[in-house]
Order: C-alpha cells, then sequence, then structure tokens
C-alpha cells in the first residue's frame, strides 16, 4: 500500500495508561508535510504524553505510528532523532555550566569535530536569525537565548518533523515574533512543526490545522485561521468559560513601600536585585511581568521574609518590617503564595488540615496555648474546600495527591480566607486549567474590591493585562515604573519586557 | 631541637609518598561527584582495598596482583552503594556513611590473622638518567611505579572530562540529571560506572597504603585518608590538576609533623598529629566563605537521586 506523500507522521489509535489514569485514549494525528501544527489542550489532557511517545520517551501501551511510510517505534530519543524526529522541550534540557557548544553537542548522535560544529552552530544561527554565542556558558543566558540553542541543536540534525513544546511560555513578545519567523521559515523549507500550546491567538497566527485534546481522546481536528479563539476555548475546556468581572478600582493609601532594595541571589546562576523602589496601594493588583529568572523568585523571597534585607528597604503601613521573619509578617496580615506548590506553598506529605495550620495558625486562632483546635482547624479546612471549589476527599487528603489546579486553588484560599491587608502571588495559575485559573483570577479581584493590595508575579502577561491595575516588569534584576495597564499597548508592554534594552 | 637534621629532600620525596593514596582516592570520588553522586563511602572502599591487597598480595608474593585485588576490592565494596542508591533509590549521604563502617568492619575480620605480616617488597622504579640528577633525581625520580602511575590517572581523568564525548556526558549527567535523561542519555548506567571507577581507585589508594606506604596491616589504619580525599575533593574545586596540590599539601603537612615531631619540637604530639586535619578544615571554611555553590564549581545534582518519571 502506498501512503500518501503529504503525510509525514500518522498516529494510530495509541493509548497510554497510567496507574488509573488513561493519559491518551485511542489518539489519531496525521501530520501533513510542511505544516505547522496545533496540538491544543488542557493541562492533563494528554498533550505532553503524546509528543513523549513520538519522541520515544515513553512507549504506547497500544497503537502503531507511520513515519514517512514505514512503521515508526522509537525505543529512545536517540532513535527518533534519526529517523528525524527532533523536540524542543517546555522545560529546557540544558545544562547550565557548560558552554552552549557542549550543550548542543550533548544533543547530538553523530560524532563530529569541535571546530567543524562550531561552524556548523554559526552556520544555523545566521541562516535562522537565531543568533548564538557558542562559548558563552548556558547558566548566563536568558530564556530566549536558551531556547535558541534548543532550536539549533535539533536543526542540526535536518529534522523532518520538529516538536515544539509550549515554546511561547517563556518569551518576551519580542523574542516570539523571531521565533514565528524562525517557525515559518523551516515549515516554508519543508519540515513540519508539531506545535503544542494553549494561547489560542497564538495558534490561529502560526498554525495551518490543530487537533484539539481533552481527557486523552481526540475532540476534534480544525482549521486555527478560521475557528474563534472562544470556540476553540470551549472544545478544550468541555464548557464556556466565563470571563473575569473587574469592578472599578479605588486605589487609596499606599500600604507597602519597597524602597532601594538590593539583594544578591542565593542561587548558582539566580538574578540579584537591583535598586528595586515599588509603591503598592491598598485596593489595587500590581501585576509584574518578566521573563522566567529575572528576580521573580528572589523578589519573592524578600517579600515573605525568607530573605533578610537591609534597614530602610521594605516598609509596610510606615513601619520597617525588613527583619521581620514569614511568621512575624503573617501576623501582621501580610501575606504570600509562592509558585512552587508542592514543598513551598504545601508539605506534600501532609494533609489539607495540617497545611492549613502552617499558615493560618495565628491569624485564624487554630492553636491554644501551644494545642491544636483541631475541630476548628477541620472546619477552616472545610471553609476553603467549599468555598473554593476544591475537588479533594476531605480534609484530610494529603496535600500531594491533590491535582495542580486544585492544590493552588486550596493554597490561594487559604491565604485569602485570612483577610489579608497584602497578598503576593507568585504564578498564581501556573499549570491550572482554564476553568480554575478563571476561578481564581476572580477571587483575587474580589478580594481586592474590598481594599487588600496584592502583587501578582506572572509569566502570563495576558493574565496580568487582564487583572491588574498597574504593570511594570523584572528584568535582569531591575524593575521598570509601573505603569497604569489600560493605557499600555502590547508593544510597550513588549518593550518594557526586552532584555535588549535593560540594564545589565 | 635541630632544625638542620630535617632535609628538604628527604620530605619531598616522603611527601609524595604520603599524599599518593590520597590522590587515588580523591581522583575516584572526583569523578563520582561528576557524575553527581556523593559517596561518602571512600574510608570503607580505601580499608577494604588495604585489606585485599595487603592478603593477595601476601598469599600470592605478588606486589602487582595485590594492587589489582585492592581495586577490586574496593569496587566491589562499591557495588553495593551502586546498587542502592541507583535503583533502590537510597538516600547518598546516609548509604555512604553505612558503606564506611561496614568497610571498616569487614576489612577488620577479613585482616585479622594478617596483622604482623610483612607483604613483598616492591622495587623502586628508578627512571633511567632522570634519577641521576642531583637532588631533584632523589626527590621525584626515585619511585616506585604507583606514585607515577596515580600522577598519570590524573592526566588521564581530566583529558577524560574535557576532550572526549564520553567525559561530556558523565559532567551532564552530574549537571542536570533531568536534562540528561530528556536527551536520552542513560542516567543510572553512567553513574553505576562511575561509582565503580570511584571504588577501584579508592581500593588503590588502600592498596598503596598499606603495600607501600606503611607497609603493614593494622585495624582502622586507612585513619581518616577516605574523608581527607572528600575535602580535597571539593578543596580542588572539582578540578583534576588541583587535586594534586590539594593532596601534595596534606602530605606535606603530615610528613612535616612527623619531622616535627623527631626532632622534639616543643608542641604537643597531639596537636601536632591533628595539624593536617585542622588545615583540612580551615581550608574547606577559607573556602566557602562568600562563595556560591556556582563559583566552587560544584556538580548541579550533586547527592540528588534521579527519579525516572514516564
Amino acid at each position: 500500500m502506498k501512503t500518501n506523500k503529504s503525510n509525514v507522521l500518522q498516529v494510530i489509535n495509541v493509548s497510554k495508561k497510567y496507574a488509573n489514569v488513561l493519559a491518551n485514549d485511542e489518539v489519531s494525528l496525521t501530520l501533513n508535510h510542511a505544516q505547522i501544527h496545533a496540538l491544543l489542550g488542557e493541562n492533563g489532557a494528554g498533550k505532553s504524553t503524546l509528543v513523549k511517545i513520538i519522541y520515544g520517551l515513553v512507549k504506547p501501551d497500544r497503537g502503531k505510528m507511520i513515519l514517512n511510510g514505514q512503521k515508526y517505534a522509537p525505543d529512545n530519543p536517540q532513535k527518533a532523532r534519526m529517523s528525524g524526529v527532533g523536540m524542543v522541550f517546555q522545560h529546557f534540557s540544558l545544562f547550565d555550566s557548560l558552554t552552549v557548544a557542549q550543550n548542543i553537542l550533548l544533543g547530538l548522535d553523530k560524532r563530529q569535530s569541535s571546530t567543524s560544529l562550531l561552524d556548523k552552530i554559526v552556520q544555523i544561527s545566521t541562516d535562522y536569525g537565531l543568533a548564538l554565542e557558542p562559548r558563552m556558558i548556558v547558566g548566563d543566558l536568558s530564556a530566549g537565548e536558551r531556547q535558541r540553542i534548543e532550536i539549533v541543536r535539533c536543526l542540526l540534525q535536518n529534522p523532518k518533523l520538529l516538536i515544539m513544546d509550549e515554546p511561547t511560555s517563556v518569551l518576551t513578545p519580542t523574542e516570539i515574533e523571531q521565533l514565528f519567523n524562525t517557525l515559518n521559515q523551516l515549515s516554508a523549507q519543508g519540515t513540519s512543526i508539531l506545535y503544542i500550546s494553549h494561547k489560542l491567538e497564538e495558534v490561529r497566527k502560526l498554525c495551518g490545522e490543530g487537533t484539539i485534546l481533552r481527557n486523552g481522546q481526540v475532540i476534534k481536528n480544525f482549521i486555527p485561521s478560521t475557528t474563534t479563539s472562544s470556540e476553540i476555548a470551549e472544545l478544550m475546556v468541555g464548557k464556556k468559560v466565563q470571563s473575569t468581572i473587574k469592578s472599578k478600582s479605588r486605589a487609596k493609601n499606599i500600604i507597602l513601600n519597597i524602597n532601594n532594595l538590593s539583594i544578591d541571589s542565593r542561587t548558582p546562576f539566580g538574578t540579584n536585585l537591583k535598586n528595586i523602589s515599588l509603591k503598592v496601594r491598598q485596593g489595587e493588583i500590581l501585576g509584574i511581568g518578566g521573563v522566567a529568572g529575572s528576580g521573580q523568585d528572589e523578589l519573592l523571597l524578600t517579600l515573605t521574609g525568607e530573605s533578610k534585607v537591609k534597614k530602610n528597604t521594605l516598609f509596610y503601613k510606615n513601619k520597617d518590617i525588613g527583619n521581620l521573619n514569614p511568621q512575624e509578617r503573617r501576623e501582621i496580615g501580610f501575606l504570600t503564595a509562592p509558585e512552587e506548590r508542592l514543598g513551598h506553598a504545601a508539605a506534600p506529605e501532609m494533609t489539607l488540615m495540617e497545611n492549613c495550620l502552617i499558615t493560618a495558625k495565628k491569624s485564624k486562632n487554630l492553636m491554644v496555648h501551644g494545642w491544636i483546635n483541631f475541630t476548628k482547624t477541620g472546619d477552616f479546612a472545610n471553609d476553603i474546600i467549599k468555598k473554593f471549589d476544591v475537588r479533594a476527599g476531605d480534609n484530610k487528603s494529603l496535600a500531594k495527591t491533590l491535582s495542580g489546579g486544585n492544590l493552588q486553588k486550596f493554597l490561594i484560599g487559604r491565604e485569602l480566607s485570612q483577610d489579608p491587608e497584602v497578598i503576593i502571588v507568585n504564578q498564581p495559575t501556573w499549570g491550572v486549567d482554564a476553568a480554575a485559573a478563571q476561578f481564581i483570577r476572580q477571587a483575587l479581584l474580589n478580594l481586592v474590591s474590598h481594599g487588600t493590595a496584592a502583587i501578582i508575579i506572572s509569566q502570563d502577561l495576558d493574565e496580568l493585562i487582564e487583572i491588574s491595575d498597574r504593570f511594570t516588569a523584572l528584568v535582569n534584576g531591575s524593575m521598570s515604573t509601573p505603569r497604569i495597564t489600560t493605557e499600555l499597548t502590547v508593544s510597550e508592554i513588549g518593550l518594557m519586557l526586552s532584555t535588549e534594552n535593560a540594564p545589565k | 631541637m635541630d632544625f638542620a637534621s630535617i632535609d628538604p629532600t628527604t620530605i619531598i620525596y616522603n611527601l609524595m609518598i604520603a599524599a599518593t593514596p590520597i590522590l587515588y582516592a580523591a581522583l575516584g570520588e572526583l569523578l563520582v561527584e561528576k557524575a553527581g553522586v556523593l559517596n561518602l563511602g571512600v574510608e570503607g572502599m580505601m580499608i577494604i582495598g588495604a585489606i585485599c591487597g595487603f592478603a593477595i598480595s601476601v598469599e600470592t608474593g605478588s606486589s602487582y596482583i595485590g594492587f589489582i585485588a585492592a581495586a577490586c576490592g574496593g569496587a566491589m565494596l562499591s557495588v553495593i552503594f551502586a546498587v542502592m542508591t541507583q535503583y533502590f533509590l537510597a538516600n547518598q549521604v546516609a548509604s555512604g556513611l553505612a558503606l564506611t563502617l561496614f568497610g571498616l568492619g569487614l576489612a577488620a575480620l577479613l585482616g585479622h590473622s594478617y596483622t604482623g605480616q610483612v607483604p613483598p617488597q616492591i622495587s623502586k622504579l628508578d627512571l633511567p638518567i632522570l634519577s641521576t640528577i642531583p637532588v631533584f633525581g632523589k626527590m621525584f625520580f626515585h619511585h616506585d611505579f604507583f606514585v607515577y602511575f596515580s600522577l598519570m590517572l590524573v592526566l588521564f581523568v581530566w583529558y577524560f572530562l574535557t576532550k572526549t564525548r564520553l567525559g561530556l556526558v558523565v559532567q551532564a549527567v552530574g549537571e542536570n540529571h533531568d536534562s540528561a535523561h530528556a536527551i536520552g542519555y542513560s542516567v543510572t548506567t553512567i553513574r553505576f560506572f562511575s561509582i565503580l571507577f570511584g571504588g577501584a581507585l579508592a581500593g588503590l589508594g588502600g592498596g598503596y597504603l598499606s603495600l607501600i606506604r606503611v607497609p603493614q596491616w593494622t585495624e582502622g589504619m586507612t585513619a581518616g585518608a577516605g574523608w581527607i580525599a572528600l575535602a580535597i575533593v571539593v578543596f580542588s574545586s572539582w578540578r583534576p590538576w588541583r587535586l594534586i596540590l590539594g593532596a601534595y599539601i596534606f602530605g606535606g603537612i603530615t610528613i612535616l609533623q612527623l619531622n616535627l615531631q623527631a626532632i622534639g619540637v616543643n608542641i604537643d604530639i597531639a596537636l601536632l598529629s591533628m595539624t593536617p586535619y585542622a588545615i583540612t578544615i580551615v581550608a574547606l571554611v577559607l573556602m566557602s566563605v562568600n562563595k556560591s555553590k556556582k563559583s566552587l564549581g560544584a556538580p548541579g545534582s550533586l547527592g540528588k537521586s534521579f527519579i525516572k518519571v514516564s
């Protein structure tokens, strides 16, 4: 039987089961020659499992694949690469302490002399507009530059199919523009691209065809340019997604004042904060954007109280709180929700009830003379579960057993239920499905309408534009002057986020 | 006291011998740590190497066969550690400490009947011409094969890590095991063989101790050499050439304090015996002050278990 020549890859009825979750259920997919094909779906829809199967990292339980008319069942990524399949990971598979050239060499299967490799890297980076300096140490590079390394690494092997997993989640608007140019150039030259994303506008702009996954099943094949974003969103989520309702901003007195804050990072290849000054008012949401690794983690640690700061840099209600520890800060209504859910915001091996105790023991009087009041703690946990629609067994479920979205709803709920006066949230909706994300954003907006001040640190620009009153960006540990969000254009935001004109 | 009786030539000559066992063990551990594994069982693997080497060379009458046995003994003990940490994902620190305790105990048991015996002598490898140079000849070119072999191995490990593709893969695995796995390298296999190499070298170091340095078998004769080797790896910032410096400084202090004891310096012997260890601690503290892990050069995944998810 002769296969249609325009098919590059056919996935036929592939299934994969983990424990008791069916990650891929009879998934079939056809990728055409020189097309950019979108793979859309919520977190947990099975996108990652599917591409891992295509890239040889996971073996399917059932089903088969046909690549260029031949049976294709890679045992490992090396075999996949040799068959002409390349992949750029969402979380880069790079080594910080090695050079760009060494990182590229590690991802190649054929032996290369280092001089000819350097020539080839320079060649490809100029051909596709992927500026790279082969001798730089990767740990010192930006997220955009790191992604270019991954792409160059793939291109060196002349792939027929390139898989891109959420490539724009860490890029600035300018970098996204560059990436799209590169991808269009590649597809024009005959490379097929499987483009995984949950950003609908991007997909509509870039991709010629697309497939939507939900709960491990193919819901629909569609043409992105003729389908509206809300139609796609509905297909992904399975129901209508409401938009958030924002009440008129009523910013009042300054409650938090950061004055010329500088601090050295504690982690290798971390970012030092440089002269950050910021005023936050009651009743407003201040959004802080920036690509990953611009100093967000360091800023959060100084605000939680895990990193101590110098005198006269951090004022809350005109009092210097720079040397208060996290517990002391919570007691005065200054709450934080870190990005890392398991291990930082919650103790994975503890129950939801016990996790409530960790931050709310004082503000909710859950302890009396050093003894835990279990009834009260349990009621508090149940309240959160009910009010924030957390799908968990009961308040004795271990934190690690909850899905990302449900745990995040619980953790945000835990902080919001303590009536904070200032709340700082890092990546409120990271890895959370669209419905839960919308819920969390609405909850934050509701809280702020009662006079709380919120700082939202996020890499999701759409989210910040949607909910924040003022917007600022962290770039290489420096912060720009906050601007009223509604007065900003997309290109102005792009400029604020750009690393090129920022002080190094 | 007669400081004039301390002969610099003899001191240099002796310090190279004193440093060699530590250099072997530290070099092995360096490669293991480069692969991202922290094996605190160096002391245990060394002493197993010491008794295996000693016993086999006494039985066979050949020092060289003894050294092969020492390397095999160390490697065999490290297999326990490798299986525990790489396949059963046991905690590396706890497993390493247990390995040291087990090794010390097992060596005492094995060596019970060898106490007081004399191993076969190994001939000096007087290098032609070089060994006849006055002063320098006696200091540097009058040693046995295994002193030179340790330096050759440093060259080999340096070349392997910086110039070969496999060496780059080992470093990559130690730097970020998740990335290495995603690209398609077998983290577990690479770490397994690195641990084996580290065990063999620790065994060689132990063998050098019991066959040449001392040469005798006594219970617990490594006396902390394995821990010093671990410290020297940190001191060297995971760079092979600096290991030589670290090991020779330590060897030098050991020999110098022995000489000072011999000429009867008016300092308590206990304090003098302590100096090599105390100076190791001081050096480590000085190195860690105001320095992040990055500038120290520690591998990114050092000591972390690799848990495969997929």
